[in-house]
């Protein structure tokens, strides 16, 4: 017997819904073998995982609010990859923009609520967008490479953050922990009820929203669709490639400055360096599994949150923090593996068979389009 | 002269493709240690040919032999096996890898462990022997492209070739590199080699090859030694005489000129000098006709009128006005279409549904939908007024483009380029690859142009084509306009001599200049 492989065009559209999924349930299969391995019964660490972060309302309200930064940057990485762009640096944008609304915050102590939050706001968004356009520019007009240009800026400003608490922002009144004073009651971004879900939530489903509108409804997003597609058509059609990579990029950018805004005034209420676990980092796949969706890169981001939100309670059990990461990761793996899977129909072939005797499946296709 | 002569013998031999038979009945023999030229213009069957011999595609019917005897080439290994090996106009390099690395690749042996010392040294060993000089540590991407073709030679070399087809190998070399390869071609021809040279160059083919083989419509129309024969008389085989001269037809009322071009000067893909100082007008209500062999510096020329190119000098006068170098979208909107050559690369997304493709020139407009918002319902009415009006097949409009066939992805970009506000048409290669349907639709499109008082340029290697549409022909060669015909006195031998570069009024001598 014998694998064929045979390239299917275009890839039904069940198996593009269910891909996800499969993925998903595939990684949590590969990481039984994985925890079985280091000791632990895999059963019970998922369930322990599933009930920490669903099994009741203080782990769901628990894992949205972990949600809301990924929903935020996996917008920011969504919309830039339909353009072809990887902005692998939502995690240094996210950072930048709490640090435009810390900077907002803590200069102005006693302004009221009204007034300091949209400037937060408006600080968080603009801080973002400048640290996305810091790649976008060179590689708008001289082509460098925007994913290692947005990847080396996250440390710069991750570093940043880190000498702001350590030094010039620090609070006396910290016993020397690297923290600066806390926020106003004024600049802390409202919560819902009892729960730590704040305003953020409303910002990423409107920003959702708005993406899905403006990449089919406007003449920007029509642009951006068939830059995506195919750059030589885009040029040919008359669309400016430079203007549109500079306003997508920006765009991403002050998405996730906006997630920095909305982590630091809602749920640190200071600047610390420990506001974000790679929120940025884990948005590329978030983005990735939401297949680019805004909606799906929500939903996404609340399997995501629920991953971390349970992580912490698996660890009770002895599992290294690491454990997760490595689930996120081979969720990745998956979603990549299937997706490229997805393109092809698999069958078993008994061996000396027709079909078989063709070599390899690059050949026949070459002659099927000769 | 028996058979066991032959190195390479094609008898007979028929492929047919969904609507054209590219080889038809062929007969090709090389003898063994000769440089065998082979002629034709695209599309007669030259890469079909050479694509049997080296096991890419199998014929329907007919025999290869190879040392007079029969075999059946099911795959590009089988053929290096018999000892028949091809070097591609576009290499197949692994550009990060050293010459030693991407001669070794893909040979079986050595199987685990990687030990250059044996590789670099016979590569030495060819450099020396047939002058193939390369530093084989060097990495690909370090190497000039006469370099690189080097080592695509030794490549096959290597694997014990006996048979070396060369696939147009001088259109990407410099003269210098030229005379070197030719005697790199000489070596290997006196050392028992057997070559055969794939061209569309007479002054070559009349160099470098023993014999010649003019292929045409997928038939061999004529083999002579090279001694015997002229340049005049190869030219005229690769046209044919069966051309008809066009019928006549009233002439057709002229406007002002549309579209300027004086003295444009334009590289290539590669850097080379592509458009040498090209000067051309079309008028309103005119199809000017580009004749010439691919590669003369057509797709540049289109691309500087358009503006995805950028001009050296001279100037692109568009309705009057000074157009040189503006933004693609400024040519637009001064009224140019354009029919690309590559219709699913460039002129339509091809993941992308039809709707898509349909407003991608005029979504900017009102039409499509007040200031930044695109309204779907008006696209989707538009694409579907297209899609009637120029009878394009296509399950919905829904669908990606890339799954319609070519003859209806080429009506939706027809329909588009000649539906938007427009009064210049650059059309390139508009039929290349469609059956003859599409191709009768795409004239008819073409013609209704025409009669509206449009200006087309139309860029085309089917002389056929151009006869039949076309109210004045001029020929490409070299990145110049060589000569110009009215419809009503083309001389079709004469056309074919300008195409491969001889001036009509005295065998041998230059191409010639003309005003247009």
């Amino acid at each position: 017997m014998k694998l064929v492989f045979e390239k299917r065009d275009p890839v039904p559209m069940s198996y593009r819904v269910v891909s996800p999924v499969l993925a998903v349930l595939l990684a949590f299969l590969l990481g039984t073998v994985f925890l079985t391995a280091s000791g632990f019964s895999p059963m019970k660490v998922y369930a322990a995982m599933f009930s920490g972060a669903f099994g009741d309302w203080y782990g769901i309200s628990e894992t949205i609010v972990t949600a809301i930064p990924l929903m935020l940057c996996g917008l920011a990485v969504a919309l830039s990859a339909k353009m072809l762009l990887w902005n692998v640096g939502a995690e240094g944008q996210f950072h930048m923009g709490a640090w435009g609304a810390a900077a907002v915050a803590l200069s102005m102590p006693d302004a009221p609520a009204w007034q300091v939050l949209p400037l937060m706001v408006l600080a968080g968004v603009a801080a973002g967008a400048a640290w996305a356009l810091l790649a976008a520019v060179p590689r708008a007009f001289v082509g460098v490479s925007e994913t290692i240009t947005t990847l080396m800026l996250n440390y710069v400003a991750i570093y940043w953050i880190e000498y702001l608490v350590h030094g010039p922002w620090r609070d006396p009144k910290s016993l020397n922990f690297p923290l600066s004073a806390p926020f106003s009651d004024a600049a802390r971004l409202p919560m819902f009820g009892y729960t730590r879900i704040h305003w953020g939530l409303i910002f990423a489903i409107v920003a959702a929203i708005a993406i899905d509108l403006a990449l089919g409804r406007t003449k920007w997003g029509y642009e951006v669709k068939i830059i995506g597609e195919s750059p030589r058509a885009a040029r040919y059609a008359g669309m400016s490639i430079e203007r549109n990579i500079i306003i997508t990029m920006a765009i991403s950018g002050a998405l996730a400055g906006l997630a920095g805004m909305a982590e630091v005034s809602a749920i640190a209420g200071r600047m610390t360096r420990q506001l974000s676990p790679g929120y940025g980092y884990s948005a590329i796949i978030v983005a990735w599994l939401g297949k680019l969706n805004p909606y799906g890169v929500l939903l996404v981001s609340i399997l995501f949150g629920g991953l971390l939100v349970g992580g912490y309670s698996a660890q009770f059990l002895g599992v290294s923090a690491a454990s997760v990461n490595m689930l996120q990761g081979l969720m990745l793996f998956c979603v990549l593996a299937t997706e490229a899977l997805g393109r092809y129909k698999v069958r078993l072939v008994p061996t000396g068979a027709k079909g078989a005797s063709q070599g390899g499946h690059g050949e026949g296709e070459a002659e099927a389009n000769g | 002269m028996g058979t066991a002569d032959y190195a390479v013998e094609i008898r007979n031999v028929t492929k047919r493709f969904p609507g054209v038979i590219a080889s038809n009945g062929v007969n090709f023999a090389v003898r063994r240690g000769e440089i065998h030229a082979l002629l034709g213009e695209n599309g007669a069957g030259k890469s079909t040919l050479m694509n049997m011999l080296t096991g890419l595609i199998r014929p329907d019917s007919g025999d290869i032999l190879i040392d007079g005897k029969k075999v059946a080439l099911r795959s590009p290994a089988d053929a290096i096996s018999l000892g028949i090996g091809m070097v591609h106009q576009h290499f197949r390099l692994v550009e990060t890898f050293t010459v030693a690395e991407n001669i070794t690749l893909g040979m079986p042996t050595p199987r685990f462990r990687l030990d250059m010392d044996p590789i670099e040294q016979e590569v030495q060993e060819f450099s020396a022997k047939f002058g193939l000089e390369v530093n084989p540590k060097a990495r690909i991407w370090q190497l000039s492209v006469g370099e690189q073709q080097r080592v695509e030679i030794i490549k096959m070399l290597y694997r014990g070739v006996n048979v070396l087809i060369l696939d147009e190998p001088t259109a990407v070399l410099t003269p210098m590199e030229v005379k070197e390869l030719f005697q790199v071609m000489r070596r290997m021809a006196a050392s028992g080699k057997t070559l055969i040279f794939i061209s569309h160059k007479l002054d070559e083919v009349m160099e470098i090859s023993d014999r010649v083989t003019v292929l045409r419509a997928g038939k061999d129309v004529f083999t002579a030694e090279t001694a015997s024969t002229t340049k005049r008389e190869l030219a005229s085989k690769m046209v044919g005489r069966e051309l008809k001269p066009p019928p006549p037809r009233p002439r057709g009322t002229f406007g002002a000129p549309v579209l300027e071009l004086e003295g444009l000067q334009a590289l290539g893909d590669r850097g080379e000098v592509a458009l040498k100082g090209l000067s051309l007008s079309v008028l309103a209500g005119e199809i000017h006709g580009i004749a010439g062999v691919a590669g003369n510096g057509q797709r540049e020329l289109a691309e500087c009128i358009t503006g995805l190119r950028k001009t050296l000098a001279g100037r692109v006068v568009i309705n009057g006005k000074d157009y040189t170098n503006r933004h693609p979208r400024a040519i637009i909107e001064a009224g140019v279409s354009h029919i690309p050559e590559d219709r699913l690369g460039m002129g339509l997304a091809a993941n992308l549904p039809l709707t898509e493709n349909a407003i991608m020139k005029n979504y900017r407009e009102d039409e499509m939908g007040p200031g930044a918002v695109i309204d779907r319902k008006r696209a989707t009415q538009w694409t579907r007024d297209l899609v009637s009006r120029f009878q394009v097949k296509a399950p919905t409009l829904r669908t990606p483009v890339r799954l319609l066939s070519g003859g209806n992805s080429q009506k939706l970009l027809l329909a588009r380029e000649t539906t938007h506000d427009h009064n210049v048409v650059v059309a390139v290669h508009p039929t290349r690859g469609l059956d003859v349907g599409a191709t009768e639709a795409v004239h008819q499109v073409l013609l209704a142009q025409r009669s509206a008082g449009i200006g087309i340029l139309l860029i085309s290697e089917d002389l056929e084509e151009l006869l039949s549409l076309c109210d004045r022909i001029s020929v490409i060669f070299e990145g110049r306009i060589v000569g110009s015909v009215e419809r009503e006195n083309v001389d079709i031998d004469e056309i074919g001599m300008m195409m491969a570069g001889i001036d009509p009024a005295g065998e041998g001598a230059g191409p010639v200049e003309a005003g247009v």
